[in-house]
């Protein structure tokens, strides 16, 4: 089980479809720039068609192929910061410091 | 130059003579002599808050929480009448810590019909009554009814729910928030339900993280790589100036400017923030909530953002002005390091770009608060040189000056009150 057919393209990058805040950040600073940005590449250009796709369908039931769509999106969310602004996967002049999200939706 | 009216005195912090006006000493926050008097005199003496009643949704409902400040642990927990009550998590046989599971020193929630204690199955109901004892004809003269749970304190307010550890408080959480409270005691949080919480280890003292969130003339500096690169100029080149600061009791806010919720220009915000609609102030399409409770928005500014309520000793409120809020925790754990909770709350979302919007707004949130917590550990290490003592703190860091002062006042108060000699703690070296 993996995207919706009509995500295909991002199949290389499903193993970005992540349940947890923890596991999407652990994943952003255990990638490379290179990495980070060709994820980027493939799924920002796709953003708007996951949500129309996704709004299509309840929130609350969401399919297993869908729900990793959305997970996949969390994680575009998180890597836009180092791509779009940072140019590094960690915060700068964030050395010493960590925040555990403890909790978060369900969904 | 000045973007925004300042009261008649001049500025505001000339508003409270009380106040002053000169440099501070930051003595409050490396001694630990003087930590250990404000465990008792502020966090044995104050209402605390703990959380929120949708976290306790129904009879049996329960978490803890860990003051270490205030040295106990407390157990919260809906009673089968619906009650919601508090109780010092101690069993009254040998002083077992009653409610954990695997770790003695972390919180815990559930639900469960009475509290068992694990070392030798005392057990307690809801409303705190020892129920059994395992083997009682062992013990002498025991009666059951003077063994139950030790209550703490508990009041509900707006939803949330307060807990007070000393049992002679005769003043009500109502009271205690005074006109600051009153002003935002309607606004619907209870609507707001979908919810991220943070946390955090920070190595500094409680009060210096306060004093980071209760001023933003860091922001365009510390956080100027946030934002894109004309933005940030621009930013720095303004400043910060806050539309209004109100100071009641123990209390304080800032009122703030927005204007990013949605931009006049969108070049000005991310890509991910021109597709999502979102970001730092949060989703620019709000919920409807119905009209602001009178205490929001304090100078009826078009460009507002944002107020942040400091509720002594160690909770804010931030409402924004996209109909969400968050909330902040400064849990001391010693003179030098506290534990940090952030927590974002917003009406539930209807869809899946709704909920997108508010991931961005709660990973926004994180980007920022990295950089704050650790310009703290910095601040900490570097004022416990005492190779400077005295610091100039300016208009816009008027609730600074107002929050030592204020825990300066307990600590002295108390004292008195006790006949103790005062921990000499200065306003000023």
């Amino acid at each position: 089980m993996s995207l919706p057919p009509e995500f295909a393209d991002l199949e290389p990058f499903a193993d970005w479809a992540l349940e947890t805040e923890a596991e999407r950040y652990a994943k952003r600073l255990g990638s490379t720039m290179d990495e980070l940005q060709a994820f980027y590449d493939a799924a920002f250009p796709r953003l708007e068609a996951a949500l129309a796709h996704l709004d299509g369908l309840p929130l609350d039931a969401l399919p297993e192929d869908a729900t990793r769509l959305l997970w996949l999106c969390y994680s575009l969310v998180n890597a836009s910061f180092p791509v779009e602004v940072w140019r590094q996967p960690r915060v700068p002049d964030s050395g010493a410091a960590t925040m555990d999200m403890v909790t978060e939706p369900a969904v | 130059m000045a973007h925004f009216a300042k009261p008649e005195a001049g500025s505001w912090t000339e508003q409270y003579p009380e106040l002053g006006t000169g440099p501070v000493s930051y003595e409050d926050s490396i001694s630990p002599a003087y930590y250990e008097v404000e465990r008792e005199a502020i966090f044995r003496h104050s209402w605390l808050n703990v959380g929120r009643v949708e976290q306790l949704p129904r009879k049996g409902s329960y978490f803890t929480r860990e003051l270490d400040a205030a040295r106990t642990s407390v157990i919260i927990v809906r009673g089968t009448d619906g009650e919601i009550r508090a109780f010092h998590n101690i069993c009254r046989h040998r002083g077992n810590k009653l409610v954990w599971t695997d770790y003695p020193a972390e919180e815990v929630d559930g639900t469960c019909r009475q509290f068992t204690c694990k070392y030798h199955g005392w057990r307690y109901d809801l409303e705190g009554a020892l129920t059994f004892v395992q083997q009682e004809s062992e013990f002498f003269d025991l009666d059951k009814a003077d063994y139950g749970l030790v209550p703490v304190q508990v009041e509900v307010w707006s939803g949330f729910i307060f807990v007070h550890l000393d049992p002679d408080n005769s003043e009500t959480v109502a009271s205690y928030l005074g006109e600051l409270g009153a002003g935002i005691a309607d606004y619907p949080f209870g609507e707001m339900t979908q919810v991220y919480k943070y946390r955090a280890d920070v190595g500094a003292n409680w009060k210096l993280f306060i004093d980071a969130f209760a001023e933003f003339y860091h922001a365009p500096v510390l956080h100027a790589k946030q934002a894109v690169s004309d933005e940030s100029n621009k930013l720095q080149g303004y400043g910060f100036e806050a539309l209004a600061y109100q100071i009641d009791g123990p209390h304080g806010m800032v009122s703030s400017w927005g204007g990013m919720s949605p931009p006049k220009d969108l070049n000005m915000v991310k890509p991910i923030e021109r597709v999502l609609r979102s970001g730092l102030f949060g989703p620019w399409d709000r919920p409807d909530i119905g009209e602001l409770p009178p205490g929001l928005n304090p100078a009826r500014h078009r460009a507002w953002g944002t107020d942040s309520f400091v509720f002594f000793p160690n909770f804010m409120v931030l409402v924004w002005e996209p109909n969400w809020y968050l909330t902040y925790h400064y849990w001391p754990t010693a003179y030098n390091r506290h534990t940090f909770e952030g927590t974002l709350y917003f009406v539930p979302p209807k869809s899946a770009t709704e909920r997108l919007r508010q991931e961005l707004a709660a990973v926004t949130f994180k980007e920022y608060a990295l950089q704050d917590g650790n310009t703290l550990e910095a601040t900490q290490r570097s004022i416990e040189s005492r190779a400077v003592t005295a610091f100039p703190l300016n208009d816009q860091e008027i609730l600074l000056r107002h929050l030592h002062k204020t825990a300066r006042d307990k600590v002295a108060e108390h004292q008195a009150r006790q006949g103790e000699t005062a921990v000499q703690i200065s306003a000023a070296s």
